[in-house]
């Protein structure tokens, strides 16, 4: 029984999903106004948004999360990558292909386009939303598996990823009952860096803005609490303030194959050096982080300071200063370390 | 009448060798191939494994209520249900016809022992449906500590006598090794760590059982040896051979773990007799970690000790690893320890340990793989603590005949060729013998090289030739295609032994109504399948001689079939070459339409004793005494021992901060007789020596110590390398001649790619960094570790 699709929904990448009612258990509704999208979004997790469903598909087809009803957001019109009076201004629906090949990203932004391109595949790039990819889950192999417990999933199961296969899994801002790199990917660490502020709009229509360095939550008692979304809350843009740090940025991303791979560690920095002292810094670290990990420790070992290996390896030491690490992830301290004083040894020679 | 087609010389080739495309490749690309999944059969219902959650314990109940009620819901099997097979599985080597690696059959009991072991079949009108009911039944378990691997505290190490399942000793000595290697003036001892990997081909294991009646079967399924297949259901459900079909015409890959009889085809095949219905069962991407096999978690240590000089006098071999609750594998890795350089003293000995682990199973290079890491990484060592270039080393202990089979000489070896070619080809001479001197701007740069070597396995097959009167012929023999060129490479040698362009030929495979074929595994299909074909072509040949000499109108009447010769399709007078005709010709006034050979041809020893022993050649009795050799055979009847050669040349960038190491060149030169096709060959040792980077630098399945479950079984995790890990190859091939092996002189290249790559890779690491890696993979984490401690 196949239901018929109006030919103004087809653009959706999703639109297929419609024709499809025997795979049973949720309902798909496609939107075009988004109040429709935002008032059709349950309170609990019954209901969930789609843009390029690149996690979101993946995690229902493990059985990790279980929706009632998809509502499509590709039709709202949250677009376009432009220079607004606030700095760059990313509609929450571009695609991270689109953003990360952006002349203007990759000019003034640069941090921000490498982040993108050395994500994923050029398949999952040219599908997954900004908006989407600010929400990714994180890989934590405890949590993908329901054969496992996981205080993510479950709360109050326990965690057995702090006597398993922690390699990958967080250093910094971990709690006893959960020490997943909740955020794996790369994108939000390059924002988070950069002081990006995100838009979100609720079913009343009403905009609120929120730093991205308040957005995330840290695990402590609830791990399954990640950031500050509101039900009915939709992200519909990301701005990133215009600044110097922000056009003399870097990515840096080390991992286990040459693409294809989560970081094992990574770092977004941005650096303003004016006569080889440094006016302004911006650090943030992947990999590491029970969150996207911004670091102010090591920014505020950077300024004032001259711009030489001294200083990075000092503002690196800054930054792991707490790290707990588990039997298999103790290597990230190094790991982290290098790869920020490399970062910052890389953007401070491109000036 | 009497002809003697077997001297010791090969025939002349045309089409064989040639880079010829692939007779596949517009169907694989244009997606007409069909893979096992992929036959349209009516009235098809859908099969869906549920699994065990947990690695260990007893099912208390299990509740199948919610999903009973999903609508398309045909039938759920449990352990409660299922009907049984008509014998349980047999591992042991006796049972020629089961050939299962694992001799446990899941969902006989309540009991749990591995996790991912099937604990239902769910049977539906849709994938989707199966996938969702499946997912809507309740296990509860009463559960009980796991022991994960050999390394476990509460695992015991015993002492299996044979492994492979019994077909191959855990024991070994030549020589008096002890004494040869106290007394030695320099040693060397290391132990290697090799982690768990997954063979993960592209295409995941699939079987569609179609049933006519109670006690026909076909089954289109993803194996790489289908007669093995049929053996196994045959025996398994009562039924006689001729009575099951199985058809795989093309594979997405297998590395071995299509090469056995596993427990979802038996569960599947059972499932669609009660349904009474064509049923399909798919494994997912998770399930195929835990369904076909795996290669064992492991450890080998490895003494050697040297005279002063560097020549070899003792190489004393250990290894534990992980094995099932049921069955002895492991990897045989001491044969290529054996047998590679010429030592007068050797042993080995293996242990195991039993866990909550499947069985595992062969995976591309059994035992030389992970056993040449172990060798060519102590062999660089000792090299550098004897001041001597390894590849020198290597030369000072070349074997000029095989040491670990009774001195046997070999049919052939073109090693020293490899080594020289590669050694110009890579640029061996630029190397710094000095590590860690070499820098790329921040990277350390290194230079390592490794031998390759694999056996000839012995085998055997038939395949049918059939020559049409216009020209054309089919050519047949149940082989498989793993994708590595079977179809192609067949076509070409049938060409050549009809004397037909090869777009006249047409060569039909994977399916047990054509002649039996080996399986493509132990680098043995296309040495065998090959002399198959070459043999059914000799009794095409013989039948067209017959008629030639009979006819009037032939240039060979009234010859004598023994003076007839029979070169690419042309038969003519050994003594007057000029006077002759093609078999098409001579067909073509016979008034037949067609005319059919058909042949039983050989791999290997069996070869070398049915065409060398009775001209006086070099083989012995096959009856003579001596108990079977370290490969698990019975004393080999031939004169020679048969393997084929290479060498890899491997350059690295090692980013010192950032751990990371690089493969940034690559030299492969080998040694494998006839190449059958250039094009094919050539990337199929590019994939041999991807897959071996692979494991040098990535690949690892986690398995949880407290819960004996895997944690990254995706591909997402796992990791494989991808293009941007690899660098531009350089594989190039040796020529080599050898009239022992088989008809063509074709040594398989299956194998041989992977063998001492890991090595080749750590060698130049170490090179680079004076940092030795002796655990695979080596991820950045454990080269940041070696850079921090100091030498």
């Amino acid at each position: 029984m196949a239901l018929i699709v109006p030919s103004e929904r087809q653009n959706s990448p999703f639109h297929y999903l419609t024709i499809s009612p025997l795979m049973h258990n949720f309902s798909y509704l496609q939107a075009t106004k988004a109040k429709e999208a935002t008032g059709a979004k349950r309170d609990d997790k019954s209901s969930a948004f789609i843009a390029g469903g690149t996690t979101l598909i993946d995690l229902m087809k493990l059985n990790v999360e279980n929706h009632d009803q998809l509502i499509d957001v590709n039709m709202l019109p949250f677009k376009g990558i432009e220079q607004s009076n606030d700095g760059l201004r990313i509609g929450a629906l571009e695609r991270m292909s689109d953003v990360g090949e952006h002349k203007l990203v990759m000019e003034q932004y640069p941090a921000i386009s490498q982040s993108l391109l050395l994500a994923a595949s050029a398949q999952l790039r040219n599908m997954a939303s900004i908006g989407g990819n600010v929400l990714q889950r994180t890989r934590c192999p405890y949590f993908r598996d329901t054969a496992f417990p996981c205080n993510k999933r479950e709360p109050g199961t326990g965690c057995p990823a702090k006597e398993g296969d922690n390699r990958n899994l967080a250093i910094l801002g971990t709690s006893d009952a959960c020490i997943a790199t909740s955020y794996p990917g790369d994108l939000s660490v390059a924002l988070i860096a950069l002081d990006a502020v995100l838009t979100l709009e609720n079913a009343k229509g009403k905009q609120r803005r929120v730093p991205i360095t308040e957005f995330y939550r840290l695990p402590g008692k609830t791990p399954h609490i990640e950031n500050v979304l509101e039900p009915d809350e939709l992200i519909v843009a990301v701005t990133v303030p215009k600044a110097e740090h922000a056009r003399n940025s870097l990515y840096l991303k080390n991992r286990d194959r040459a693409s294809y791979a989560y970081a094992l560690t990574s770092a977004a920095v941005g650096l303003d050096v004016q006569g080889g002292t440094i006016r302004s810094a911006r650090v943030a670290l992947g990999g590491v982080g029970a969150q996207p990990w911004r670091s102010k420790e090591a920014e505020q070992m950077l300024v004032g300071k001259p711009a030489n290996e001294a200083t990075f390896r000092a503002a690196a030491a800054a930054a792991v200063r707490g790290a707990q690490p588990y039997e298999h992830n103790a290597f990230k301290i190094d790991m982290v370390q290098n790869t920020l004083v490399r970062a910052l040894m890389e953007v401070a020679a491109k000036g | 009448m009497e002809t003697n087609f077997f001297e010791p010389t090969l025939p002349p080739t045309n089409v064989v060798g040639k880079p010829m495309d692939r007779v596949d490749g517009r169907a694989k690309v244009m997606g007409a191939a069909r893979y096992s999944a992929e036959y349209p059969v009516n009235g098809l219902v859908h099969g869906v494994l549920k699994t065990s959650d947990i690695a260990k314990g007893k099912i208390t109940s299990i509740d199948t209520a919610a999903a009973a009620k999903e609508p398309g819901v045909i039938s759920i099997f449990t352990y409660q249900n299922i009907p049984k097979p008509a014998k349980v599985p047999s591992t042991l080597k006796e049972e020629k016809k089961w050939q299962a690696a694992q001799s446990y059959l899941p969902m006989q009991d309540a009991e749990i022992h591995y996790a991912g072991e099937p604990v239902a079949v769910v049977v539906a009108d849709t994938l989707e449906r199966a996938t969702q009911a499946a997912a809507l039944i309740k296990v509860s378990y009463q559960v009980e500590k796991p022991i994960d691997s050999y390394h476990d505290p509460k695992a015991d190490l015993f002492d299996p006598q044979k492994i492979q399942n019994g077909k191959t000793d855990g024991h070994k000595v030549r020589g008096n090794p002890e004494q040869a290697y106290a007394s030695a003036a320099v040693k060397h001892e290391a132990t290697y760590v090799h982690a768990i990997n997954h063979h993960n081909p592209m295409e995941p294991a699939a079987t569609t059982a179609v049933w006519e009646g109670n006690d026909r079967l076909t089954v289109y399924e993803s194996t790489q040896n289908i007669t093995m297949s049929q053996g196994s259901l045959a025996n398994l459900l009562g039924i006689p051979r001729d009575q099951i079909r199985i058809v795989t015409h093309h594979l997405g890959g297998g590395f071995g773990c299509k090469g056995s009889f596993w427990p979802h085809t038996i569960l599947t095949v059972l499932a669609a007799r009660a349904v009474n219905r064509p049923l399909r069962l798919v494994l997912t991407r998770p399930q195929m970690y835990t369904s076909v096999g795996h290669r064992e978690d492991q450890e080998q240590t490895l003494k050697i000790g040297a005279t002063q000089e560097g020549k070899l006098v003792a190489m004393m071999h250990e290894k534990k690893s992980t094995t099932s609750p049921w069955d002895n594998y492991a990897e045989s890795n001491s044969k290529v320890v054996n047998m590679l350089y010429a030592c007068p003293n050797f042993s080995a000995r293996y242990e195991l340990a039993r866990a909550n682990v499947m069985t595992s199973v062969w995976m591309r290079a059994p035992g030389e793989a992970p056993g040449s890491f172990a060798l060519e990484s102590s062999m660089d060592d000792l090299a550098h603590q004897l001041n001597m270039d390894p590849l020198q080393f290597r030369l000072l202990n070349y074997a000029d005949k095989d040491y670990s089979d009774d001195g046997k000489p070999w049919s052939s070896k073109s090693l020293k060729e490899c080594y020289a070619r590669g050694a110009e080809l890579f640029g061996w001479s630029k190397r710094n013998p000095k590590p860690g001197q070499t820098r790329r701007g921040k990277k350390l740069v290194g230079m390592g090289m490794a031998t390759a070597t694999y056996p000839v396995h012995s085998s055997q097959g038939t395949a049918r030739v059939r020559l049409f009167a216009d020209g054309h012929a089919v050519v047949q023999s149940g082989a498989t295609d793993l994708g590595t060129g079977t179809w192609t490479v067949m076509t070409q040698v049938g060409a050549d032994a009809l004397g037909l362009p090869p777009e006249k030929v047409r060569f039909e495979l994977g399916d047990t109504r054509l002649p039996t074929a080996p399986g493509s595994g132990g680098s043995q299909a296309a040495g065998t399948v090959s002399s198959s074909i070459m043999a059914a072509a000799e009794d095409l040949w013989k039948k067209v001689i017959d008629m030639a000499v009979g006819d009037k109108k032939s240039p060979l009447y009234k010859a004598k079939p023994a003076d007839v010769k029979v070169e690419l399709g042309r038969m003519f007078l050994k003594k007057n070459p000029q006077k002759g005709e093609t078999l098409v010709a001579a067909l073509s006034r016979s008034g037949m339409t067609d005319i059919e050979g058909m042949a039983m041809g050989k791999y290997g020893s069996g070869y070398e004793e049915k065409h060398f022993a009775a001209a006086g050649g070099a083989a012995g009795s096959p009856e003579e005494p001596g108990g079977k050799n370290e490969k698990g055979e019975g004393k080999k009847p031939s004169g020679h021992s048969m393997h084929s050669f290479g060498a890899h040349f491997c350059e690295v960038e090692v980013d010192p901060d950032m751990g990371t190491i690089r493969v940034t060149r690559w030299v492969g030169v080998h040694g494998v007789g006839q190449v059958l096709n250039l094009k094919t060959a050539t990337s199929q040792l590019y994939g041999g020596a991807i897959f071996g980077i692979g494991s040098a630098l990535m690949e690892e399945t986690f398995r949880d110590p407290n819960y004996a479950r895997y944690t990254n079984h995706n591909l997402a995790e796992y990791h494989i390398p991808v293009n941007a890990d690899i660098p531009d190859m350089q594989i190039e091939f040796v020529p080599e001649k050898d009239p022992y092996i088989n008809a063509l002189g074709v040594k398989g290249i299956g194998e041989i790619g992977i063998v001492g790559v890991a090595a080749a890779v750590a060698n130049a690491v170490y090179n680079a960094t004076g940092k030795r890696l002796r655990s695979l993979p080596m991820t950045p984490d454990k080269m940041l570790e070696a850079l921090r401690t100091s030498a």
